[in-house]
């Protein structure tokens, strides 16, 4: 296994000027890079034989926006794990996105071919556009789901129900009627445990 | 000639073959697949935005049912993703029974795959017998756990309790006789270990009973010989993992390469194929399930010579043993504090991968220094199989769809979340 401080120089020296931010934790390499920078990196980190990073494992998307509860900063991210099997090594590509009519970053699937899926799968839990992606629709959600479920501000029992009406012999769709309601609070310590 | 069109077909959500709820919108010219396009999410569940709203231990009965064949490594992942943020270690001998029920899990997985794939293109009697081995496997389940599929057994920490001493026995009932009853009963007179140590004894036979009925049987390799090539450079960069990427000749395994608890300490080998066909991916599943069996025989050994503890003496992260519980005020404290308000992780984010018997299962973790995750993302390794039926399917039958949904080992639980 390739050692993270080796790793890192080799990174840093093949994208000198895209990354944001370099960190190590828990035995991971993390970086942060511009969104307008993400597919000249993920193809850099790919081809370059140094590096070699030949599957793309997971893309995913977070929401920053109850971080904490006191986030500061570009709401979305989109986190790519990427993985060398040539030498054993792992890397974690972020990007951040700010808050808008319409989050969009540019799209990997052209990389990888695993990414076609995982951005739809973010497109359709965040709302978070990639552009120059062939076939961006909505996958796990329902057909005609509106919104995007795993943006913090959407509740956790959603907006709507469905049940069978017996008067117009059909599954309808209806505002939901259970309350909301939290069984443990989320907190949020300050100092350690 | 009259003209004909390609048409399109609608395979599924509800088509016996479909390992569950795959809906498939097929473009076909002929019976030659052209296009095929997955429609999943039938089965969506938001695991993911469930448990941001439950605290750690609450979350983790939500893993089993994710992939709902091996339950228990989901947990694994799941709980090594939590200690990893903790900076736990574990007892030693929890990481053997945990590598060991890993294994159990494995040969559960491809037990029920082999049966429902053999199925699927017409061999009946497989199903049979290996639904008889995994009924064994689930009592293992039952004893150690209490329920025979949705376990929760493995905690933050360690494991929720020490192997029984005892294994559950049959009793008597009008339709069997003493002699029956002590027949069935037979392998059930010790421990959990023994019970276990008896199985692999056994199981090497009846993975050649499965073999006699299928390696060279010519109908099976009429179908699968040749059947859904993926080329290495291809199967790396769809996110193939596990057996589907060793069928294709790399011998990429998180157990050797990455390894996790003890896996560095025991002694197995990885199964590779050479043309990456449903034929290869056939024999690395029932290689890699006598390797498995290898490795329960060794934690066995172990797990009979060495006694310890099970999980962690930190009452921030596992409960008091209860009777300390009921006698001492600390204790209480901790049990209840615990089970109201959850164990706190430190912030940090973290990605922990192990070597599920469909691939890389992978728990990417963001928590922000609650009691419950910030954001836990899946890394379902049947996503990224699913991805790909389109480039596999191209240019074969119809029938041969069936052929490749079963060798990729597909189950919705995982792929929908």
């Amino acid at each position: 296994m390739k050692k993270i401080e080796d790793l890192s120089s080799i990174v840093n020296q093949i994208l000198p000027n895209q990354i944001v931010s370099n960190s190590y934790n828990h035995e991971e390499y993390t970086i942060t890079v511009n969104k307008n920078d993400i597919h000249e990196v993920i193809a850099t980190l790919k081809n370059n034989p140094e590096t070699l990073f030949e599957q793309c494992v997971d893309v995913c998307g977070v929401d920053y926006l109850e971080y904490k509860n006191e986030y500061v900063g570009d709401r979305f991210a989109v986190v790519y794990h990427l993985l060398s099997v040539k030498n054993n090594s792992r890397i974690r590509v972020k990007a951040y996105i700010p808050d808008g009519d319409n989050p969009n970053i540019d799209s990997i699937q052209d990389i990888f071919s695993s990414a076609n899926w995982y951005e739809r799968e973010v497109f359709d839990f965040y709302g978070i556009i990639f552009n120059n992606h062939p076939d961006l629709r909505r996958i796990l959600t329902d057909y005609g789901f509106v919104g995007h479920p795993f943006r913090k501000d959407f509740p956790l029992s959603g907006y709507v129900e469905m049940k069978y009406n017996e008067e117009q012999k059909r599954v309808v769709y209806q505002p939901v009627t259970i309350p909301p309601r939290e069984i443990t609070p989320r907190i949020v310590r300050k100092r350690g445990i | 000639m009259a003209d004909i069109k390609n048409y399109t077909l609608n395979f599924g959500p509800q088509h016996p073959s479909a390992h569950g709820v795959l809906r498939l919108v097929l473009e076909l010219s002929g019976e030659i697949v052209q296009h095929a396009d997955p429609h999943i999410g039938l089965l969506h569940r938001g695991t993911e935005k469930l448990v941001e709203h439950k605290t750690f231990i609450q979350a983790l009965p939500y893993m089993d049912r994710l992939d709902y064949v091996s339950m228990m490594c989901n947990e694994h992942a799941y709980v090594l993703a939590i200690e990893k943020l903790l900076n736990l270690e574990i007892p030693e001998r929890a990481k053997y029974i945990r590598v060991m029920f890993d294994e159990i899990t494995r040969i559960l997985n491809h037990l029920l795959w082999l049966g429902a794939h053999a199925l699927d293109i017409g061999a009946m009697a497989v199903f049979l017998y290996a639904f008889r081995e995994r009924e064994d496997l689930l009592d293992c389940y039952e004893a150690v756990s209490g329920a025979r599929m949705h376990a929760a057994y493995y905690r933050p920490g360690g494991v929720y309790r020490d192997l029984p001493d005892t294994m559950p026995q049959y009793t008597e009932s009008k339709i069997k006789t003493k002699k029956q009853l002590k027949a069935l009963n037979k392998n059930r007179e010790g421990s959990l270990l023994d019970f276990i140590q008896d199985f692999t004894n056994r199981f090497d036979k009846c993975v050649d009973d499965y073999e006699t009925l299928l390696t060279d049987n010519r109908i099976w390799k009429q179908r699968t010989v040749d059947i859904g090539i993926v080329t290495l450079e291809r199967a790396l960069n769809l996110g193939f993992t596990g057996p589907m990427l060793r069928g294709s000749g790399l011998g990429w395994d998180l157990r050797r390469t990455q390894p996790y608890e003890v896996y560095d300490k025991l002694d197995f080998k990885i199964p590779i194929g050479k043309n990456g066909d449903c034929y290869d991916r056939y024999l690395v599943r029932v290689a890699e399930m006598r390797e498995s069996n290898k490795i329960i025989k060794q934690c066995v050994t172990w797990l009979k010579a060495n006694k310890g503890a099970v999980i962690v003496d930190d009452y921030k992260i596992a409960p008091p043993p209860r009777e300390k519980m009921k006698s001492g005020m600390e204790e209480l404290i901790h049990h209840f504090k615990l089970f109201t308000e959850g164990m706190y992780v430190p912030e940090g984010e973290v990605y922990q991968a192990i070597e599920h018997p469909k691939g890389e299962f992978g728990i990417y973790m963001i928590s922000d220094g609650a009691n419950k995750p910030y954001r836990l993302k899946i890394r379902a390794p049947g996503f990224a199989h699913l991805s790909a039926l389109n480039e596999m399917t191209k240019g074969h039958m119809i029938a041969d769809v069936v052929a490749i949904i079963g060798t990729q080992d597909i189950v919705f639980g995982e792929v929908d979340r």
